[in-house]
């Protein structure tokens, strides 16, 4: 079947299951039931597929890790949260944790998937066959995708202490996990995000150090910057001088900052690039 | 003869206030069980036996098979049979299964939702399997009726949010620090409200409970029965940092816990959040403790506010438990009246259980 879908109609389903998993706990809880974590789960597990064999059909396309343009970073930021959620998600215990994973994997492959231009230029074999720098870029990106998944847990710990700071538990609020849990959570996350973009930053040092043109100094500044913004946050959170409310929104503030940096990655591209082989219908 | 029918017979506290509900309370089950074993006609039987229902789960010939449990009943209880006739609930049939289904769901409780009386259910069905007084009928009832259980309270809110204060102040503490067994406790007061909400929080696994009163005597006394630890009440300031969770329900006409000492109990522990429930009136903890960061305070209006909003909405969740309840009886009634028409087929209703089981091979 994969010869008669292009790789943007495989994302397109999985988008379209990503919503599902949001559209079916909402309905969930707006009835006044529990999410059914199995049901949300069935729905992400099945949508990564979907990106899974669409990101794949890029990634042959490109001869390469799919990170060769704005809405391949996006998706693959997508991917790299979902799998850590697939992986690790069910040790939260918490159902709705896969509503708003299911939510981030929506906005993000919706987003992508609906802005054309993102997906105009097609760029090939962007790390002219060099497995260091490739590693380099997946890491950082699925970096990208843990620091998704802590904003994730930032917001849901901001809502709960919200409900207890103005006294409503009911609604969605009596499905949220507990304030101490979250925190956990954030801190775990945070720890495993900063680890992976050193890993990330420490295959491209080793890339950089042999030619320090080949990377732009937006870019480097950028990067090393989310870098040093992230090992900060974990600092303080340990040294107990960033904590709670403050804490949360600061991981909040870092992933928007982070997206943003994205425009320094792609702005640094390599000219040249080669116009897309192929354009899909949507 | 009368086809044998499924029954339940019994008195629960929607007309049986208290002080009837403790002369209904079977002391001896295992004794009415083999009163209940010796009714002719009494094929399968189930005893439900709570503080606040006492019930007979039945199959049997009919009307007079029933009558004659309500009549064992009585004599066991030395309840008198006219007064029992003018409190007791009794339903027939599918109205049965639903019954079941309904108390075992908590719909028919008087904590609406709670979920108690689930595990009773099951403890009545397995002590009656145990014994060889169920059978295709009760067995398929019972087993259904845990089924329902389970799907109402996993798809509505029947059992969403407490409605007592202590166990909204526990859900509270749920709320900022997960499993409570690691969660530390200080009682400030030995007034009955917060010696009840400690024992909320200990049946909830809260391990580290510590009392402080301003009579120490009393306190000593609270401390004693809850198995907790003691702490001077002229220490608690200094000693709050030591703690997640102060319980306040002292009589002192004015707060006993000011925001300044607050907010040096949370310097030297900023990343544990700190719940305080005050409890009394007038208040013990002053108001303004509630803007400090990671602190989270309630008092008795608050508590009861939420326990009221609780029971609203589980309230609105009655007619949807109801639908959904009604839709599996009927389910399962359409499963049950050929498995009656079987029990009648195999023999005469006049044996009883017990008779049954003597006369099953080996």
């Amino acid at each position: 079947m994969t010869a008669y879908l292009s790789d943007r109609q495989w994302l397109w389903g999985a988008a379209a299951l990503y919503a599902a998993g949001v559209l079916l706990g909402t309905v969930s809880l707006l009835r006044g039931g529990r999410t059914s974590g199995a049901t949300v789960y069935g729905a992400i597990a099945l949508g990564y597929l979907l990106q899974f064999v669409g990101l794949g059909m890029r990634g042959h396309a490109t001869g390469g890790c799919p990170l060769g343009n704005r809405f391949e970073i996006f998706q693959f930021t997508a991917w790299s949260a979902i799998t850590l959620y697939l992986v690790v998600g069910v040790t939260f215990r918490s159902s709705i944790f896969g509503v708003f994973t299911s939510c981030l994997g929506a906005a993000l492959t919706f987003v992508s998937l609906s802005i054309p231009s993102w997906d105009a230029i097609r760029r090939t074999h962007i790390f002219g066959g060099n497995p260091w720098i490739e590693l380099h870029a997946a890491l950082a990106m699925f970096s990208y995708g843990v620091f998704g998944l802590l904003a994730l847990a930032s917001a849901m710990f901001l809502m709960r202490h919200y409900s207890l700071k103005s006294k409503n538990l009911g609604g969605w609020f009596y499905f949220l996990p507990s304030i101490m849990d979250l925190d956990h959570i954030e801190v775990r996350l945070l720890g495993a995000g900063v680890a992976i973009l050193t890993a990330a930053l420490g295959f491209g040092w080793v890339y950089w150090s042999r030619d320090t043109a080949t990377v732009g100094h937006l870019k480097l500044a950028s990067t090393v910057a989310v870098w040093i913004a992230y090992a900060a946050a974990l600092g303080m959170r340990i040294a107990g001088r960033l904590l709670a409310r403050r804490f949360a929104w600061t991981c909040l503030a870092l992933f928007a900052a982070a997206l943003l940096s994205l425009e320094a990655v792609e702005g640094s591209r390599h000219p040249g690039a080669a116009p897309a082989p192929e354009r899909t219908s949507q | 003869m009368s086809e044998p029918r499924l029954f339940v017979i019994g008195a629960s506290h929607h007309r049986a206030p208290v002080e009837v509900r403790e002369r209904l309370a079977l002391v001896s089950e295992d004794g009415f069980r083999a009163d209940l074993a010796a009714v002719p006609g009494l094929s399968e039987f189930a005893v439900l036996n709570t503080c606040n229902r006492v019930e007979i789960y039945g199959v049997g010939a009919g009307g007079d098979t029933e009558e004659l449990v309500k009549a064992a009943y009585c004599a066991r209880q030395r309840f008198d049979a006219a007064e029992f006739e003018r409190i007791r609930h009794r339903h027939a049939g599918r109205d049965a299964a639903l019954h079941l289904f309904e108390v075992a769901s908590g719909l028919d409780s008087q904590l609406l939702g709670e979920n108690e009386i689930f595990g009773q259910v099951k403890e009545a069905y397995a002590a009656a399997k145990a014994r060889g007084s169920t059978g295709s009928v009760l067995n398929r009832v019972f087993q259904k009726a845990f089924q329902a259980a389970k799907h109402v309270r996993t798809h509505t809110g029947i059992s969403a949010g407490r409605v007592s204060v202590s166990n909204v102040a526990v859900e509270l503490a749920s709320n900022i620090f997960g499993d409570l067994a690691g969660a530390r406790v200080l009682v400030l007061g030995t007034g009955e409200i917060g010696e009840g909400t400690a024992r909320a929080f200990m049946s909830r696994g809260a391990a580290h409970l510590a009392v402080a009163g301003r009579n120490r005597e009393r306190a000593t006394e609270v401390a004693g029965g809850l198995g907790a630890g003691m702490v001077d009440f002229d220490e608690r300031r200094s000693r709050l940092s030591d703690y997640d969770i102060v319980v306040c329900s002292t009589a002192a006409p004015g707060a006993v816990l000011e925001t300044s000492a607050i907010a040096e109990a949370m310097g030297r522990r900023p990343a544990r959040p700190l719940l305080l429930i005050d409890l009394a009136i007038p208040r013990d903890v002053e108001a303004s403790a509630a803007d400090l960061q990671n602190v989270f305070l309630y008092n008795l209006d608050d508590l009861a506010r939420i326990a009221e909003r609780n029971r609203f909405a589980r309230e609105a969740e009655i007619a949807r438990c109801r639908a959904m309840l009604g839709q599996r009886a009927d389910g399962l009634w359409r499963q049950v009246e050929p498995l009656l028409r079987s029990v009648a087929a195999a023999g005469p209703p006049g044996q009883s259980a017990e008779a049954s089981r003597q006369a099953a091979p080996m």
